[in-house]
């Protein structure tokens, strides 16, 4: 160890001390996250496959033309966007629905928020196990319930493009709502009760209420629920890689799927690198956007 | 004092929220029952509701029969218990270790472009793994750190970094600097400003954030999935492999996995309700 008193104290100087606090931090998130980062948008601008030992090939935009033109991202992108759209929509109404429920204190109401809280806290390979379980034609309950009260046969909804779809969503937002819910339920709780005392006495209506007082309250938390919820449905993985592997076909083929098929099944590691950068900058402004929103709800004060 | 909820209301209520609750809570409740069914249970059309539990299917996550014989043979599931719980718990530490200085370090002593560093920071929680992965796998596979706990274990602690330094930052930003200013005033060092008087003051934050990065890691399934081999596969893989072919999947003892993974997260959400808002959202949300 260093004993020597001057070098310490002048490597210790109040003016350094944030640069010093912060700087292992740094030097880890530039190793795992900043470098590879940089590697892989180097990489997008050669020609490279990881399975052969032939060496990059410089190709300038070769990879985006290729990616934009000839893959079959915009398809991807699209599947995407159903699914953000479909299960962002559904945890909404639901998590604004199950706040409401939530919102007033009754006997019990931890234990029962518990139970409604913890599908956020699974891990998405346990959601996407069980969901798989739920839909599986023979003897899953969804099917079971098909077959004894509708149709009276086996139902397979993963084997159709829009029932695989809808099976994504359903398990997505299953797992996601209740994070909507906790957010909702944040707001709903920060309105003053005299303004609903106040409300009373001018007799206002109940959906003159929701929209004067509480909806005011909930709204930058809402748009904050919509963009976190989006920001982490747009990379979604895990739950389509185990439920569907992308399919049938390619139906439920998401943007993170088409990245890994394309990086680890078919070893075009420029081409995935250059998906992966458009993915990002979507994702830089959704956080950026997201920041935005924090920063005027912490000036709002409320 | 924080509020929790507005208004009453009665046991009606109660009962009109057990049943959401229940409905909502129905899946996991069939996964739970599915754990204990014995195999033959567990096939039957419609299902049985009624019948005698079993742990057969605990048993065979750790023990698989072989064809055609009494036997039992280890499946190696405790190998990947071990390491999820090993690796996620080292990685955890070391972030819980660098997040806490810097977060102090952000919340402190502010640098020129304070803001910049945090979205930056932020910005590599947010952004999709799958990206990194892909140099990441290169990079590990020329080091030789591809499939090591020294390769997970750095992997896991980048990952857990930002997500601690923002939640601890966001505790650091609410306590009271006035009482560190008096203790300075008093002439305590700077270092015992920030271990007597203001890592006490955090400790619910420590352990808050160390509980969600424990889930988040216990949790992770693309980057163990790429990195590890036979020897230091986590559980998720695991899980995921399980499934691998369509046909004869053990649902039974996919059920079973399910539930030893679960039961904890129950307890922890229950315990930690207050600061579930804050986890989920990485500390940018507090109230």
């Amino acid at each position: 160890m260093n004993n020597n008193k001057g070098f310490l104290s002048w490597f210790l100087d109040p003016s350094r001390r944030g640069p010093l606090l912060i700087a292992p931090a740094i030097i880890v998130l530039l190793l795992v996250n900043i470098i590879p980062l940089m590697w892989s948008f180097g990489l997008s601008f050669f020609k490279y496959r990881a399975n052969t030992l032939k060496l990059p090939k410089f190709s300038w935009f070769y990879s985006y033309e290729k990616v934009l033109t000839k893959d079959n991202i915009w398809e991807s992108l699209q599947t995407t966007a159903i699914i953000v759209a479909g299960s962002v929509g559904l945890q909404m109404i639901l998590g604004f629905l199950l706040a409401l429920l939530f919102a007033s204190q009754f006997p019990l109401r931890k234990i029962l928020l518990m139970f409604v809280l913890a599908p956020m806290m699974l891990s998405n390979v346990a959601v996407a196990i069980y969901f798989k379980l739920f839909y599986e034609p023979e003897f899953g309950l969804l099917s079971q319930f098909v077959q004894s009260f509708i149709t009276g046969e086996m139902y397979v909804l993963l084997s159709t493009p829009a029932g695989a779809l809808i099976g994504v969503i359903v398990a997505d937002a299953w797992q996601w709502t209740p994070f909507v819910m906790l957010l909702v339920l944040a707001g709903l709780v920060s309105v003053p009760k005299h303004l609903y005392e106040a409300a009373e006495i001018d007799r206002m209506s109940w959906w003159r209420k929701f929209t004067t007082i509480t909806f005011p309250y909930v709204r930058s938390l809402l748009l904050l629920a919509v963009l976190f919820r989006t920001i982490e449905t747009v990379k979604i993985f895990d739950l389509v890689f185990i439920l569907t592997n992308g399919g049938p076909g390619t139906a439920t083929e998401t943007i993170g799927v088409l990245v890994y098929r394309t990086a680890f099944q078919f070893f075009r590691t420029s081409n995935s690198a250059a998906m992966g950068y458009i993915l990002l900058f979507a994702v830089i402004v959704l956080t950026s956007l997201y920041l935005y929103v924090i920063k005027q709800r912490e000036s709002e004060d409320i | 004092m924080k509020k929790k909820a507005i208004g009453q209301a009665g046991w009606l209520w109660t009962g009109l929220a057990s049943i959401v609750a229940f409905i909502y809570f129905f899946p996991v409740l069939f996964i739970i029952l599915t754990a204990f069914r014995s195999r033959s249970d567990t096939l039957a059309t419609p299902p049985k509701w009624f019948f005698t539990p079993t742990f057969e299917n605990f048993y065979h996550i750790f023990f698989r029969a072989m064809a055609n014989s009494t036997e039992y043979v280890a499946t190696g599931f405790h190998v990947y218990f071990f390491n999820s719980i090993y690796i996620s718990g080292m990685s955890v530490l070391l972030a819980l270790l660098i997040g806490t200085l810097a977060a102090y370090g952000f919340s402190r002593h502010p640098l020129r472009g304070n803001d910049t560093y945090l979205f930056i920071i932020l910005t590599t929680r947010m952004l999709p793994p799958i990206i990194v992965i892909v140099p990441i796998f290169l990079i590990f596979r020329i080091t030789g750190l591809a499939g090591t706990y020294t390769g997970i274990i750095l992997m896991y602690t980048a990952f857990n970094l930002p997500f601690s330094i923002w939640m601890m930052k966001s505790f650091f930003d609410e306590l009271n600097t006035e009482i560190e200013d008096a203790s300075r005033m008093d002439g305590a060092s700077e270092r015992s400003v920030f271990f007597g008087v203001c890592i006490p003051q955090v400790k619910a934050g420590l352990a808050a954030t160390s509980v969600f990065a424990l889930i988040l890691t216990w949790n992770e399934f693309l980057f163990s999935l790429l990195l590890t081999n036979k020897l230091t596969r986590t559980m998720p893989p695991a899980m995921a492999r399980t499934i691998g072919g369509e046909i004869n999947v053990d649902y039974g003892l996919l059920a079973a996995m399910i539930c030893l993974f679960i039961i904890p997260i129950f307890l922890i959400t229950y315990l930690l309700q207050n600061q579930l808002l804050r986890g989920v959202t990485f500390g940018t949300i507090k109230k």
